[in-house]
């Protein structure tokens, strides 16, 4: 029996061994914030790497790691070598400096990090005042400036691009437009406003989707008022000394995506549903001369379902498999201890049950700070949460042990470390198995919030799909979730048959007569 | 045994006490429920470390570092053989010494020798503790104690839990198994009968004490105090 639970242990631990990948072809890891533009920009730079890259290269998208701050810090801490990135954010809110900033003086600035900057992409995403097409043609409106000079427009803009101190008022006073009534509304009717002719301009992000739906025209920033949102990718320069191909060949899309051909894809994204990689695909054939492949809209669920278990299913089980397993490793032990010293017990214990508490979202964050994000933080936040079922259980199992059985063990002349090895540990497997058992199936579940903090795993696909509002892909990460806990159950339960010793199984016969 | 004494917070649970016991004698401690007679044994066998005083076995002292040492020259028997329910019968028997290395078939060999001696079929020692009648267990506790050959052994109401037949066929062996290997027997019963039939001599206990020690005979024939006659009218009728 002891040889069985061994060998358990062994299984996970070979699970931990299937991680060591440091060796052999270079792995390239792209990063992206949560929303469509990014993960687009992050799956096209991904499929470049990968027909760029040498034979045998692995690259990753770790999917919508979170905003500005997380992902720009993944990349320095080097859990991501690539991300798509704005030149306005990289000047505000990565080197703190104000005003316009051009990219060779963003690119002095991050080489002093370790960071590079490519050209820009060829498109920018930052407010723009748009118009619907028609009106723009018929009113001859191309910039701001024709704007400010033609007469009778009927404004509308977001209320916040009204409050914004370098919004509306600002805007006018550079081009001079003239004062008069202003709609404020909110930015999702604006669209539906302009199409009625409610209104005639309004703000817009220059890339939105809906410019394509609408057909509207963003009017050209010819006094330079917007400050410049170009899209560039930062990479991290080891990256390019491990996998060069891959990252010349990321820096080679510097002027292949405009304004125009942006929108397009976003809309590909947001309106007709298809996949970010089978956009950032057919954008890579267009580029490439080839024709596209068939308009490939999104896969059936069932397809989705064991695309996801293909893509994330190795991700998620080796977190669970992982935290479970050093849950038990150090669980077991903590829990022995708690059973032999009363006083360190009630502490543990208690402790224990504090971090029970905490939401695990908040406690997958908490550990962003110290492992940064990723696979590291999300298997030691998995970890704590698998620790109290398994202490416990151990708890209560050695606790559980008939007093006389305790003392026929120690009376026999066992040492101490053969009764724990030969009697209480065999004695208490039951509950201690359940209590691995418990842990397995929540790690399982939660593991799906991993995603969020950039591991991966089922819960890439259910993040995704709550960015999008997109029912399928939420239940193509979620059913596979679900399954997989059935999975772990019926593991264990084939485990109870093998690990815990027969003369426990047996239903205890009352009293037979000789 | 010399002046052992054992409190449980203010309980008394044994009083100052010196009890000896001769080279392959046998010594029955007698008294009702709460009166220290298991406690003793506890002691003998430090599993409970006494207040004051001092416990030899052997001539050996027993201290946190002999004690292992002296625990495998005690055999030790409880109610229903307190064995281990992961364990089959044979591994329970076995298990001290497949932990001292001793060769398989020298383990094989006296553990044959055993269930001969206690009138098991070796079959029956493939068998889980769940699948044993109460006197098939206690039979198999009984050869756990005495798998290592110890000098001494320590009977904590070995009989407790079995009915009238099974408990009289047990006594005959058990006296006969005794007799037969010479050792040296401390056992704990609540029945002056069986403590008559298996002891050569009767220690009756109260209130953790020694009330009046001697064979069965000196007892009611001069009992030292009332609770002395008292405890043996009580069980008058089977020792007629």
């Amino acid at each position: 029996m002891r040889i069985a639970f061994a060998l358990f242990v062994a299984a996970f631990f070979v699970a931990l061994g299937a991680r060591a990948d440091d060796s052999g072809p270079p792995h390239i890891r792209i990063g992206s914030k949560r929303f469509t533009e990014s993960y687009i920009l992050a799956e096209i730079a991904a499929a470049t790497a990968r027909s760029a890259g040498p034979a045998g290269i692995e690259v990753s998208h770790e999917q919508g790691l979170g905003g500005t701050a997380l992902v720009y810090r993944a990349l320095q801490e080097g859990s991501i070598d690539v991300y798509p990135e704005y030149t306005g954010t990289i000047a505000e809110a990565v080197l703190h400096v104000p005003g316009r900033v051009d990219v060779p003086s963003l690119r002095r600035a991050l080489a002093q990090e370790g960071i590079g900057i490519t050209d820009p992409l060829g498109f920018e995403n930052t407010y723009g005042i748009a118009v619907l097409a028609k009106v723009a043609l018929d009113r001859h409106l191309e910039t701001i400036s024709d704007l400010a000079a033609a007469s009778a427009m009927k404004l509308g803009f977001s209320h916040e691009f009204l409050g914004r101190s370098d919004g509306f008022t600002a805007l006018a006073a550079r081009y001079g437009i003239a004062g008069g009534h202003v709609e404020a509304l909110d930015h999702g009717l604006a669209y539906e406003a302009l199409a009625r002719g409610a209104i005639d301009v309004t703000d817009v992000y220059s890339t939105d989707a809906q410019i394509e739906r609408y057909k509207l025209k963003v009017l050209a920033d010819d006094r330079g008022f917007f400050p410049s949102y170009q899209a560039v990718f930062l990479y991290r320069e080891d990256a390019a000394r491990r996998a060069p191909a891959a990252i010349r060949a990321i820096a080679a899309l510097s002027g292949a995506i405009d304004n125009p051909t942006m929108i397009g894809l976003n809309a590909r994204a947001e309106l007709d549903g298809q996949r970010f990689a089978s956009i950032a695909d057919a954008f890579l054939r267009s580029r490439s001369g080839r024709r596209a492949s068939a308009p490939d809209h999104r896969p059936s669920l069932v397809r989705g379902i064991v695309e996801t278990v293909r893509a994330e299913g190795p991700r998620h089980v080796r977190l669970v498999a992982l935290s479970v397993s050093l849950a038990t490793l150090v669980g077991i032990p903590i829990g022995i201890w708690a059973c032999w010293t009363r006083r360190v017990g009630r502490v543990v214990l208690a402790a224990t049950s504090v971090v029970q508490t905490i939401p695990s979202l908040a406690l997958l964050c908490f550990f962003i700070p110290l492992f940064g994000t990723g696979a590291v933080a999300a298997l030691a936040a998995l970890f704590l949460y698998a620790l109290l079922p398994i202490t416990r259980n151990t708890v209560a199992g050695l606790d559980a042990i008939p007093p006389a059985l305790r003392e026929s063990a120690a009376a026999l002349g066992l040492g101490r470390w053969a009764q724990l090895v030969r009697v209480e540990l065999p004695l208490a497997s039951r509950t201690i198995l359940a209590g691995i058992r418990t842990s397995a199936v929540i790690s399982v579940g939660t593991a799906t919030l991993a995603a969020f903090i950039g591991a991966g795993g089922f819960g890439a696909p259910i993040s995704t799909g709550l960015d999008l509002d997109d029912t399928q892909m939420i239940l193509e990460g979620a059913i596979p979730a679900a399954l997989l806990a059935l999975v772990v159950e019926a593991i264990f339960t084939a485990l109870d048959r093998t690990v815990i010793p027969e003369g426990l199984r047996l239903p205890a016969i009352t009293r037979l007569t000789e | 045994m010399e002046g052992i004494s054992k409190r449980y917070g203010d309980r008394l649970a044994v009083a100052p006490t010196t009890l000896t016991i001769g080279d392959r004698r046998s010594l029955a401690l007698v008294g009702p429920s709460g009166c220290g007679k298991s406690t003793i044994l506890r002691l003998v066998l430090g599993l409970l470390a006494p207040d004051a005083g001092r416990v030899f076995v052997g001539g050996v002292a027993v201290t946190p570092s002999t004690v292992i040492a002296v625990r495998r020259r005690i055999g030790y028997v409880i109610q229903e053989g307190g064995l281990f329910p992961h364990l089959s019968a044979a591994g329970n028997v076995t298990l001290l010494a497949r932990r001292l290395g001793w060769p398989a078939d020298r383990i094989a060999r006296r553990a044959e020798e055993l269930a001969a001696l206690v009138a098991l079929d070796s079959g029956i020692l493939r068998r889980y503790p769940a699948e044993l009648s109460g006197g098939q267990r206690q039979r198999v506790g009984i050869m756990r104690a005495l798998m290592l050959d110890p000098p001494v052994l320590l009977l904590d109401e070995p009989m407790g839990a079995l009915d009238p037949i099974v408990r009289a066929r047990l006594q005959i062996d058990l006296k006969r198994i005794v007799l037969s290997l010479g050792k040296t027997v401390l056992l704990v019963t609540h029945s002056l009968d069986e403590a008559a039939y298996l002891g050569d001599e009767v220690a009756l206990m109260r209130d953790g004490r020694v009330i009046q020690r001697g064979t069965l005979r000196e007892l009611a024939d001069a009992p030292a105090d009332p609770f002395v006659r008292e405890f043996i009218e009580a069980q008058r009728a089977p020792c007629a």
